[in-house]
């Protein structure tokens, strides 16, 4: 009997490790085998590799679009960033700080671009920004803002997820006490819950630029051919050549979002954000 | 002129009738207590003087000024929350400087008074600590220095000990106390502990269900309960079910008993009885209010035990008396004895 029990919860462990490492490796092996990829010396992509170098990253430096490409992906990412907090807080504080007719019905439209396709959002969104060019004559399409316009709408649910739980984890009471102190709703807001929700603002901001710094299917149908983002730079390329240069470009990026993770984590318990 | 005046106030959630019709005056530096269990609706009252709950008819004034449609950052009321409520990212300091902050006042005058208010709870030492760093004792005081601080009209303490151990709860009452005092400070203070609200409240308003039992000093609360609620809810009662003779001076209990009590309303269906004011006697003795009575159960409960006497087969009292009074007589259960009953602390009282 003692034994039997022994044996299952073995097993149970077991189990547990076998499917833990192997969750690792699937989501780990991918990023890795692109690292390792970055340093092949033959163009043609076989294993093993002939030898190893560091060409393909200079490389990048020949090709203009990945340059361009980096430098407006990174622009939009911030640009996105910066205006999608700007929206998602305030909002926040409508969804859980009262109640009104209609609350439901705003909280599904703000998270309605996780459940409409990425590719029906751009198209859809090119279509109005053309029709608001033929009426204003202002240039939309390619443009910075309008691809920012784009990625603030991806960036919205991630934001207000990860400030609605950080919100509602606020003390309501604490918020009282503000006020029975004098500090007017807006004080109270900018003064104590603001400060208390700022770890969530944190990764509801490094999530912002993750989720825009990576995005192709809302950018496909936004860009012109002088202004393009990174990843269709690189889907660009892949188009006509496969060689170990996108495996740079890749590394780079991963070692730009990675780099994000790591000061970010400095600064605010990531994990212990999100699991709430 | 009363400091708070609570003019038919009801709260309204839904269907459910959480305040109904209080009317209240608080005087100038009096210690008022709600009292009642929890769900009575104690601290939706607290909520509507505050301001963070709206009152859904009546209404409310501090010192004249009716701030029913008021919010709270302009009511001018300290509110101590059960749980402190102290900002978690600000010092001891800036905690109790934040309501000085508002008002704009100087950075000299805002260390001064901050320092006199810390000092005042005896948390000086700690001023750059941060609420995380502290005991709950302290933090509670830290509460009460944040709410001292602004010079409210009002103090509102929504049960501020609950969530002190048994021990610092005693010895937070008597400071409480002894600085709502020293300052004559008007004092709110809501808690569904009746040892806590007889040793703190100049008056209790006892409260159950949403509606006004009794409003009294705790002595009138105590001798003189107007119904069976408080009675109950402020300490031990016995209750002996009967009808008051046609002048009142006498109330016959069921089962024929005849006894002399102090005041019964004419509609009275049962007398109360404190435990305490029962006198138990080995012999008959003369004078009015003794009676013969069968020791059922003796408890022993350290400083004082408790009896339970048969009075007749369908009537019985608990008394209770000092240990040290009961043990030299070895009752036993079966004995006769004899209970005289004083007959100013007999209280006919009338149904709810």
């Amino acid at each position: 009997m003692v034994r039997g029990t022994r044996f299952w919860e073995r097993l149970r462990r077991i189990t547990f490790g076998v499917a833990v490492a192997g969750t690792f490796v699937f989501m780990v092996l991918p990023i890795a085998l692109v690292l390792w990829l970055s340093f092949f010396g033959n163009e043609i992509l076989s294993l093993p590799p002939e030898g190893y170098s560091l060409r393909w990253y200079s490389e990048i430096f020949a090709q203009r679009q990945f340059i361009s490409g980096f430098w407006t992906s990174l622009e939009v990412a911030l640009l996105a960033t910066a205006c999608g907090l700007l929206v998602t807080t305030p909002a926040s504080f409508a969804l859980t700080r009262s109640q009104f007719r209609g609350r439901e019905a705003f909280l599904q439209l703000l998270m309605s671009p996780l459940i409409v396709p990425a590719i029906v959002i751009g198209a859809s969104l090119y279509m109005s920004f053309v029709e608001f060019e033929v009426l204003t004559g202002l240039p939309v399409v390619g443009s910075v803002w309008g691809l920012a316009i784009g990625h603030i709408l991806i960036t919205i649910p991630w934001s207000m997820r990860l400030i609605t739980a950080n919100l509602i984890g606020v003390d309501r009471s604490v918020e009282e006490a503000a006020l029975s102190l004098g500090a007017s709703p807006l004080v109270a807001a900018l003064k104590v819950t603001l400060p208390l929700i700022w770890p969530g603002m944190v990764a509801a901001a490094l999530f912002s630029f993750v989720v825009s710094f990576g995005n192709l299917e809302i950018s496909l149908l936004l860009v012109t051919p002088g202004q393009t983002t990174l990843p269709i730079a690189i889907l660009q390329y892949l188009q006509w050549k496969i060689d170990p240069t996108i495996a740079a470009v890749s590394a780079i990026q991963i070692a730009v979002i990675g780099t994000g993770l790591l000061i970010t984590d400095r600064f605010v318990n990531l994990a212990k954000v999100v699991q709430r | 002129m009363a400091t708070v005046t609570l003019d038919r106030v009801s709260k309204r959630f839904g269907e459910f009738l959480a305040v109904d019709d209080f009317s209240l005056e608080v005087a100038e530096g009096e210690l008022l207590v709600l009292l009642g269990p929890s769900g009575c609706g104690k601290t939706t009252t607290l909520r509507m003087i505050a301001g963070f709950t709206d009152a859904s008819a009546g209404s409310v004034r501090i010192r004249g000024r009716d701030v029913t449609h008021e919010p709270p950052y302009r009511r001018n009321t300290g509110v101590v929350f059960q749980n402190y409520a102290l900002f978690p990212h600000l010092t001891v300091f800036e905690n109790v400087a934040f309501g000085l902050r508002r008002r704009r006042a100087s950075e000299s005058e805002i260390v001064e008074r901050v320092d006199r208010a810390l000092s005042l709870v005896k948390l000086d030492p700690l001023a750059q600590r941060m609420p995380r760093q502290l005991s709950g004792g302290q933090q509670q005081r830290v509460a009460v220095a944040r709410a001292l601080v602004i010079e409210p009209d009002v103090l509102l303490l929504d049960e501020p000990l609950s969530n002190l151990d048994a021990k610092l709860r005693h010895d937070v009452r008597q400071e409480m106390r002894r600085l709502q005092q020293l300052l004559k400070i008007t004092t709110i203070l809501v808690t569904h502990d009746q040892d806590e609200a007889m040793s703190m409240g100049d008056r209790l308003v006892v409260i159950n269900s949403g509606r006004i039992q009794q409003i009294g000093s705790p002595q009138e609360l105590y001798r003189t309960p107007r119904n069976p609620f408080v009675a109950s809810f402020i300490g031990q009662a016995n209750f002996i079910e009967g009808a008051p003779s046609r002048d009142g001076s006498l109330f016959v209990t069921r089962s024929g008993l005849s006894i002399a009590c102090a005041s019964s309303p004419s509609n009275a269906n049962s007398l109360m009885i404190r435990p305490e004011a029962i006198e138990l006697l080995d012999a008959p003795a003369a004078g009015a209010n003794v009676f013969p009575a069968t020791v059922e159960v003796v408890t022993y409960l350290g400083s004082t035990s408790e009896l339970i006497l048969r009075l007749t087969d369908s009537e019985t009292v608990i008394v209770t008396k000092p240990a040290s009074a009961v043990a030299p007589h070895h009752w036993m259960p079966g004995q006769r004895v004899f209970v005289r009953v004083d007959p100013a602390s007999a209280v006919g009282i009338a149904p709810m």
